[in-house]
């Protein structure tokens, strides 16, 4: 999947702005942003559900939205929204979806074993889907995106709702689908999901690429190595005498944030000091997006 | 289409009511009124609640339970991540519609004939032609209002604006003729009117009048809607 340059325009205000992006076959591939950044827009744009105001789109080779429909057989999409059929079972969910790709009735009845398995859900394949938790819905979308062998697998954050023993269940299976050499695209989130699965993450803002690269790369090149995180009544006081101990310090409500290449002579300082508690850390996925993106809300 | 799985349950629910609507009325208010137009008023009747009911039918099927699946279920969304476009997706939803509606019309049907409220056996096999052509058109227009809906309580107003006036006006109850010229005329535009004026000329033995008229009017209301459907919903979800 490629997207050269592609503009989108709601109103006279660019949602997509001029975005390049392409997938390597075979891997994992993550799209980062804060909410309303564009990529949910990016994705429908990349399924030809809708048309760009300008630039060029490939979907598995084919020239998109002319040939979406076509191109669409072979991709596999998670929606955001829960799309489940809700009067059908697991199973029936399954078989109606694959009839929708022109799968013959018997050739999706044998794969369904496989995509049950694989969703942890083979004791549950009478069940009717209202009666499915928000975990078991969740891997059913997934197993139901399988259901025509897809060489692409979308995935419009796939475990936002999810508790963590659920989110790993499903992380589980976005892994076995990578080894099995599947190309996937996520937005996410969690940057934890993030650096855990994607071998390249593109951060998008404001309807562009605003970095890209693998996680460790991203990590390297934005940021500082060390984080110490300074919390409690006296950090705020602190702030000042920080800012001459580490290369960055940032204050986000009651919680300082010192980036920096070397950590010692801020937690000898601290060590020293009442008052205050404080976490050092390696610098994560999460400062990059925090410093790129901004701290502030998006609504 | 596996939507068959609701079908029984919801043909009991359309059936019920305008079944009652027909008995009631025909037997009760029958006894007062004695012949309309030379039939019991029972037979009369029966004309008015088949297209009746097919346009209910159609109607409920391309509103409230489309609009469940298009915003609620995002049944729609999902349908449109694999190859099939939102042409497909229609055409889907009215096919279904249409066949859902041509099953209430059927029942009703079984009632005319089971109760013997006709005059010429044959001629009411063509009632299950503008059955099929009465579901087609109320389907069109149905999903043509869908695309147009921000939520359920949209649907009321298309029901006592549209589809309660045109009960009262197009026939159902008593013959148009009894309106007043204005409201006579205002009836002609109705879909519903075109589809009884075939239907009860069938039901008492005659082949209706300006025939190709009421198909036409019928043809054209289903296609127009269905047509408006396409641009509406492509506007409402693909952009």
């Amino acid at each position: 999947m490629s997207l050269h340059q592609v503009t989108k325009r709601y109103a006279g205000q660019a949602v997509v702005d001029g975005l390049t992006l392409a997938l390597e076959p075979g891997r994992c591939h993550g799209l980062l942003g804060p909410n309303g950044a564009g990529k949910t827009t990016t994705l429908r744009l990349a399924l030809g559900l809708i048309v760009p105001d300008a630039g060029d789109i490939r979907l598995l080779g084919r020239p998109v939205p002319r040939e979406a429909a076509a191109a669409r057989q072979r991709v596999g999409v998670v929606p955001q929204a829960d799309s489940l059929d809700p009067d059908f079972s697991v199973r029936e969910n399954l078989i109606a979806y694959g009839r929708y790709f022109g799968l013959g009735r018997r050739e999706i009845e044998a794969r369904i074993p496989a995509l049950l398995e694989f969703a942890g859900l083979t004791a549950r394949a009478q069940a009717r889907v209202p009666t499915l938790s928000g975990g078991m819905r969740r891997r059913l979308a997934l197993a139901r995106a399988l259901v025509n062998d897809p060489e692409l697998i979308i995935l419009d954050e796939p475990t936002t709702g999810l508790d963590p023993q659920a989110r790993h269940l499903v992380w589980q299976g976005l892994r076995r689908l990578i080894q099995q050499g599947k190309t996937l695209l996520l937005t996410t989130h969690f940057m934890e999901e993030a650096e855990r699965l994607c071998d390249t993450i593109s951060i998008i803002d404001h309807g562009r690429i605003i970095a890209a690269g693998s996680p460790r790369e991203l990590i390297r090149r934005h940021i500082e190595p060390h984080v110490v995180e300074v919390y409690g009544e006296g950090a705020a006081d602190w702030a000042s005498h920080a800012r001459r101990l580490c290369r960055r310090c940032e204050q986000a409500g009651e919680t300082l944030f010192c980036y920096t290449d070397d950590a010692r002579p801020l937690t000898d300082a601290l060590d020293r000091r009442a008052g205050v508690r404080y976490l050092h850390r390696p610098a994560n996925l999460e400062d990059v997006f925090l410093k790129l993106t901004g701290r502030d809300l998006r609504e | 289409m596996v939507w068959r799985k609701l079908a029984v349950p919801s043909i009991l629910g359309n059936l019920a009511d305008p079944l009652l609507y027909m008995l009631g009325l025909g037997y009760g208010l029958g006894q007062f009124l004695g012949e309309v137009q030379g039939v019991p008023y029972l037979t009369f009747l029966a004309a008015g609640t088949l297209a009746y009911s097919v346009m209910n039918s159609a109607s409920f099927e391309t509103l409230y339970s489309a609009f469940s699946r298009m915003h609620v279920q995002k049944t729609w969304d999902a349908i449109l991540n694999t190859p099939l476009t939102l042409a497909d997706v229609l055409l889907g939803e009215l096919a279904w519609a249409t066949s859902k509606s041509v099953l209430s019309g059927l029942a009703i049907l079984l009632v005319i004939w089971g109760l013997g409220l006709y005059a010429d056996f044959g001629l009411t096999l063509w009632l299950l032609a503008v059955v099929v052509l009465t579901g087609f058109a109320f389907s069109g227009v149905g999903l043509a209002v869908n695309a147009l809906a921000p939520n359920y309580d949209f649907f009321m107003y298309y029901f006592t604006l549209f589809i309660t006036p045109m009960v009262l006006l197009s026939g159902v109850f008593y013959p148009t003729e009894a309106l007043p010229g204005w409201l006579q005329t205002a009836a002609q535009v109705l879909p519903l009117t075109h589809a009884i004026a075939l239907a009860r000329p069938l039901v008492l033995g005659e082949w209706p009048a300006q025939a190709v008229l009421h198909v036409a009017a019928l043809l054209v209301c289903g296609l127009a809607g269905f047509y408006a459907a396409l641009v509406l919903t492509r506007r409402r979800l693909l952009r």
